[in-house]
């Protein structure tokens, strides 16, 4: 089991070389104000509250920031009766 | 009510983060509900050492500004489902912590977790005395080395004064966390030896992590130690400092491997 262990671990380094270019390629481009994934979270909210009275509680974010592609999932509860009260 | 921890050390790079990450993953691996704060506002890094950090959206400022909901920041751990990271902000000011937004996020971790890790940054600044400020209990991460061992004492100093229950006449209760130790050369009197340390600062000792490669490696993947390989030396050494975190009264061993190549090959149970 030890050899075992010994022999067929693999290399780490790679990973945390493939982690860093992700991250910083996101970082670097958040300094230029251009984090997109941000500013469309905020945007979506902003959108959202015009309409309905949003409850912070029943509001889910998350995001995947990805080598090619990041998600961004907003999911929000929305009232039966959420349209009325904004009115 | 859950206890708040503060892990911290004055120095910067003696394991303060990698600590914070294995000791709050080893708790939640033993169904306890975590929380591992970053107080490291403006250089993050508990986020990256837990594997997290593409999944960030909101950080402690945002939550102390009123951005966001506390339950909006906190990111679950994808492996350990009771271990959650509360990510320090990367792009604002440490000013933006304050000492009243602290106070009440804290509260707030405090009922709904069973140990809230607050992962201090390196100095004496504002970030590590507001990380240090509602501890209960404080962990000293120490390395066998001078300048280590001179900065761990200015922040015991800290501890015994600038903390909530300090300022009430109560103590923190504190204990010295020895890392990176390398048993082989504390032997041949290249290294301060565990004594040596002890005896300087004088605080009861939680346990004593090799030097080893498996720290950089749990890092390189993004998970804590003691999840990244759980029977690795470190992560031994780590589960066991957690059950003496809990009051468990159990010897401290020293991690040391004196075996030769072939030794470590073939018994890799060193610990």
């Amino acid at each position: 089991m030890n050899l075992f262990r010994f022999f067929s671990r693999a290399q780490s380094a790679p990973a945390a070389r493939e982690r860093l270019q992700v991250l910083l390629a996101h970082e670097r481009a958040a300094t230029g104000d251009i984090d997109l994934v941000n500013k469309l979270r905020d945007e979506i909210l902003k959108a959202i509250s015009k309409h309905m009275q949003v409850d912070d509680e029943k509001v889910t974010i998350k995001m995947e920031r990805g080598p090619q592609v990041s998600t961004l999932a907003v999911d929000i509860e929305i009232p039966f009766d959420a349209g009325k009260k904004a009115a | 009510m859950g206890k708040v921890i503060v892990v911290t050390s004055g120095k910067g790079g003696v394991g303060k983060t990698t600590s914070s990450a294995a000791l709050g993953a080893a708790l939640a691996q033993g169904g306890e509900k975590v929380v591992v704060v970053d107080f490291d506002v403006g250089l993050r890094n508990l986020d990256l050492v837990m594997g997290a950090e593409r999944r960030v959206v909101y950080d402690l400022v945002n939550v102390i500004q009123g951005e966001a909901k506390l339950t909006q920041a906190l990111i679950r751990d994808k492996r350990v489902e009771t271990l959650y990271l509360l990510p320090a902000s990367q792009t604002r000011d440490k000013d933006n912590l304050t000492p009243e937004g602290v106070e009440k996020v804290i509260a707030a971790l405090k009922n709904a977790f069973d140990w809230v890790i607050c992962d201090s940054p390196a100095g004496i600044e504002r970030g590590a005395t507001l990380a240090m400020r509602h501890a209960d209990v404080a962990i000293v991460v120490t390395n066998p080395e001078v300048s280590s061992v001179r900065d761990s004492d200015r922040i015991i100093g800290l501890l015994d004064s600038k903390t909530l229950k300090a300022e009430n006449g109560e103590r923190v209760e504190k204990h010295l966390l020895l890392t990176r130790y390398d048993a082989l050369r504390a032997e041949r009197g290249d290294m301060l030896k565990v004594d040596d340390v002890l005896e300087i600062l004088s605080i009861p000792l939680l346990g004593i992590i090799p030097e080893s490669m498996d720290v950089l490696r749990a890092s390189n993947v993004g998970a804590p130690v003691t999840l990244a390989d759980n029977r690795s030396a470190p992560a031994i050494a780590y589960f066991e400092a957690t059950r003496r975190l809990k009051g468990e009264n159990l010897p401290i061993t020293i991690p040391g491997d004196k075996r030769g190549f072939f030794g470590k090959i073939f018994g890799r149970k060193a610990a």
